[in-house]
């Protein structure tokens, strides 16, 4: 068969795979947080925890959980990395350094899972487990409840409740991120992925390590985290030996993201208003994996050309399995790889840096995928609103002052934190030692090391060394500014809308479940992404791909 | 404020010690369980693929090696890593040019004639296969070193070939340690 004809039946499997499970999961997960129900199992964590599921909590409080909750979670992520010697089945692989046990407590909390160390030497099993699985599963859920807490905001009417930070949190978890994981693992345990509790395996002579690895890829994916148990990541033959466990884990990773659409759909009661937010997703990343497909096939530099645009990928996947990968991991926030993103061509590097730049919108992380293009809908609300001269209203809710400054909080702090922190990186003189790369590609390893952090991604334009003590707290604190300031914005909004009564759509309403909406929004997401980073972007990949 | 962040962090701490032994040790547990199967026992613990330790293509003696080279590897073996380096790199050019001279030299071709899998380093540094081309490349060599007839090591070749999952996952590979097993035991046989 045709390399292209096989390539473009992948895609065609993978979008006919998602599609069976769009209407059901995105159903499933409205009801997860719509019933009254409590799950036995629930009602003991609730017990233990003292918490009153019944009872709805005010926007700052419900903040105040995500914020606290996020702390005691660094806080034990980071004890666990600095104690390893005494944790059991650690192998003697020693205690983790201060300034990379910040960073990564920090990166797997917030949905990053950036990797600055190599882990099949630096993390045993408990760390590995009680660790980085545990936040796999945690940080997805709570990136489910915040997109939760919003449309309830859009929904509720004349209240200042948007639910209870823990109950969503509980289910998100126990009803949704671990059950499908399990089902997820065991089918990865079939396709070959491995799974094991020893430190490693003897090959003629050389110990290659073993982990854990099948629990924690399946909940690394379905949570779009990406953190690799390996340092190759999804590259490596045992997080991903077939090309089919690959076409299972790009599935697993844009499954959620997709639904919840679906899920937002089935919640506000119209799913038409889902279905304009999945086409703006669909076409963009549609559009995504084509020019970056076309790169990547017609390589323009003289050591691209000479490797066949192999460099950098592994033989069972080749070019159109390793793009398909790269462009649906960095349009949701997971950022695994199963190529290395910075042998890229310039073409199809600069696509997946795009990709971030857009804010994680194609179609964006659990949850915050989700809430991200929510935001930018309301943007685009209030745009046609100033060109007709009319309040603007997104599904029977005015857009005030406070309403528009909060969206308008979330989306401007992620390229802030990415131009401040890539140009202060280039202004300083080491950093020039610590690429890996020259020229304008080497700009686009500090570029795309700002763009992962801040957005939550953790892929790499990998060359770049970041171990140094500038780049391990800069890039932490990112990571933490691009996740929590948003959040914060986003559950103010939540709280600002279900205050409001809705109101009946009138004949000037803006029809926000019609395709021309859709096109509306497409055209924010691409117009913010472009008058802020255009000039980076020119310098970094589009510089490499014209040359 | 400052007590209710006080309050709910003392919530998400209780939360937190009960989600972690539910997700990072109950869960992870059972899926071991079921990885204990027989069927996927063996893969489980690293048996199924198997990653081979790739001789640089550079430094390897050409003349005597009687089996199929893998890609070139530039991991810090065991741990799993590529170069990472751009396709307008000079340095990756030049590795590239330096890898295609000695392939085709130990494999008695133009340089011209080497795949671009056969120079170019894998993702992971583990990558146990190879292209058809690159295999077929260096059958000729395979068959005079081991005494075996260039029929049989394109049989064995053939048999170590998966082609694409379902007729379209993937590309075509060539598993080098499975076939170098069959070239030993076929060479011992003789």
């Amino acid at each position: 068969m045709n390399d292209t004809l096989a390539g473009l039946l992948q895609v065609a499997a993978l979008l006919v795979l998602l599609a069976a499970c769009y209407a059901p999961l995105g159903d499933y997960m409205a009801k997860v947080f719509t019933t009254e129900r409590h799950w036995r199992v629930e009602t003991l964590l609730y017990r233990v925890a003292r918490v009153d599921p019944s009872s709805g909590q005010r926007w700052p409080v419900y903040a105040a959980g995500v914020l606290g909750f996020s702390f005691v979670s660094i806080v034990l992520l980071y004890l666990l990395q600095r104690l390893q010697p005494v944790l059991p089945a650690s192998f003697d692989r020693g205690s983790v350094g201060p300034a990379t046990a910040f960073n990564t407590a920090i990166s797997f909390v917030t949905n990053t899972n950036w990797q600055s160390y190599v882990p099949e030497q630096t993390l045993g099993n408990t760390v590995q487990m009680a660790g980085l699985t545990v936040q796999n599963v945690l940080s997805a859920a709570v990136g489910i409840a915040v997109a939760v807490a919003l449309i309830r905001g859009i929904v509720a009417s004349n209240t200042d409740r948007i639910g209870n930070f823990w109950v969503d949190l509980t289910r998100a978890v126990v009803r949704i991120m671990l059950p499908f994981a399990f089902v997820a693992a065991v089918l990865l345990l079939v396709m070959g992925v491995t799974m094991s509790l020893r430190s490693g395996v003897d090959v003629g002579g050389t110990t290659f390590p073993l982990a854990p690895t099948a629990s924690q890829e399946a909940v690394k994916q379905l949570g779009t985290n990406g953190g690799g148990i390996f340092n190759a990541n999804s590259a490596h033959p045992f997080e991903n030996p077939t090309a089919l466990s690959n076409l299972f884990e790009i599935f697993l990773l844009l499954v959620v993201p997709v639904s919840l659409t679906r899920t937002f759909g089935t919640m506000v009661g119209n799913r038409r208003q889902g279905s304009v937010l999945l086409t703006v997703m669909a076409g963009l990343w549609a559009i995504m994996l084509t020019v970056a497909w076309l790169a990547e096939t017609h390589p323009n530099g003289a050591a691209g050309i000479a490797a066949g645009a192999m460099e950098g990928k592994e033989t069972r996947f080749g070019v159109p399995s390793s793009i398909l990968f790269g462009v649906s991991t960095t349009g949701t926030s997971t950022g695994a790889v199963n190529s290395l993103h910075d042998s890229y061509s310039g073409g199809a590097g600069g696509v997946t840096l795009l990709n971030m730049l857009l804010g994680e919108v194609a179609p964006g992380g659990v949850g915050a995928g989700l809430y991200g293009l929510l935001v930018l809908a309301i943007i685009a609300v209030f745009l046609a609103g100033l060109m007709v001269g009319r309040t603007p209203e997104y599904l029977g809710k005015k857009l005030g002052r406070r309403e528009v400054t909060a969206a308008a909080v979330s989306i401007l702090v992620m390229p802030a934190v990415v131009l401040v922190g890539a140009g202060l990186a280039i202004a300083l003189p080491g950093t020039l030692d610590a690429l890996n790369n020259d020229g304008a590609h080497g700009f686009s390893e500090v570029l795309y090391a700002y763009a992962s952090a801040a957005n939550n991604n953790g892929s790499a334009f990998a060359g770049i060394t970041v171990t140094s003590d500038f780049f391990q707290s800069t890039l932490g604190i990112a990571m933490l500014l691009g996740r929590f300031v948003p959040i914060l914005a986003i559950l103010a909004l939540a709280g600002s809308l279900a205050q409001q009564r809705r109101t009946e759509a009138g004949a000037g309403t803006l029809a926000t479940d019609k395709p021309l909406f859709g096109v509306l929004v497409a055209g924010t997401v691409v117009l913010v992404a472009a008058l802020t980073f255009f000039p980076a972007l020119a310098l970094g990949p589009i510089a490499e791909a014209l040359a | 404020m400052l007590t209710t962040l006080r309050r709910q962090a003392g919530t998400g701490l209780a939360v937190l010690i009960v989600f972690t032994v539910l997700c990072g040790v109950v869960y992870p547990l059972v899926v071991w369980g079921v990885s204990r199967l027989p069927g996927l026992s063996a893969t489980a613990e690293g048996q199924g693929s198997v990653p081979v330790v790739a001789v640089d293509p550079v430094a390897a003696d050409p003349a005597a090696d009687p089996y199929f080279h893998t890609r070139p590897s530039v991991a810090s073996l065991p741990a799993s890593g590529g170069s990472n380096k751009a396709q307008d790199s000079t340095d990756l050019l030049a590795t590239l040019d330096e890898r295609r001279a000695a392939i085709a030299q130990r494999e008695g071709v133009a340089p011209a004639a080497v795949p671009a899998d056969a120079v170019a380093a894998s993702a992971s540094g583990l990558d146990p296969d190879i292209g058809p081309d690159y295999a077929a490349l260096q059958t000729a060599r395979v068959a005079r070193v081991t005494g075996l007839p260039v029929g049989r090591v394109e049989q064995l070749v053939a048999d170590a070939t998966d082609g694409r999952i379902l007729g379209f996952l993937g590309e075509p590979a060539v598993n080098v340690p499975e076939l170098n097993a069959a070239i030993a035991a076929a060479a011992s046989s003789r």
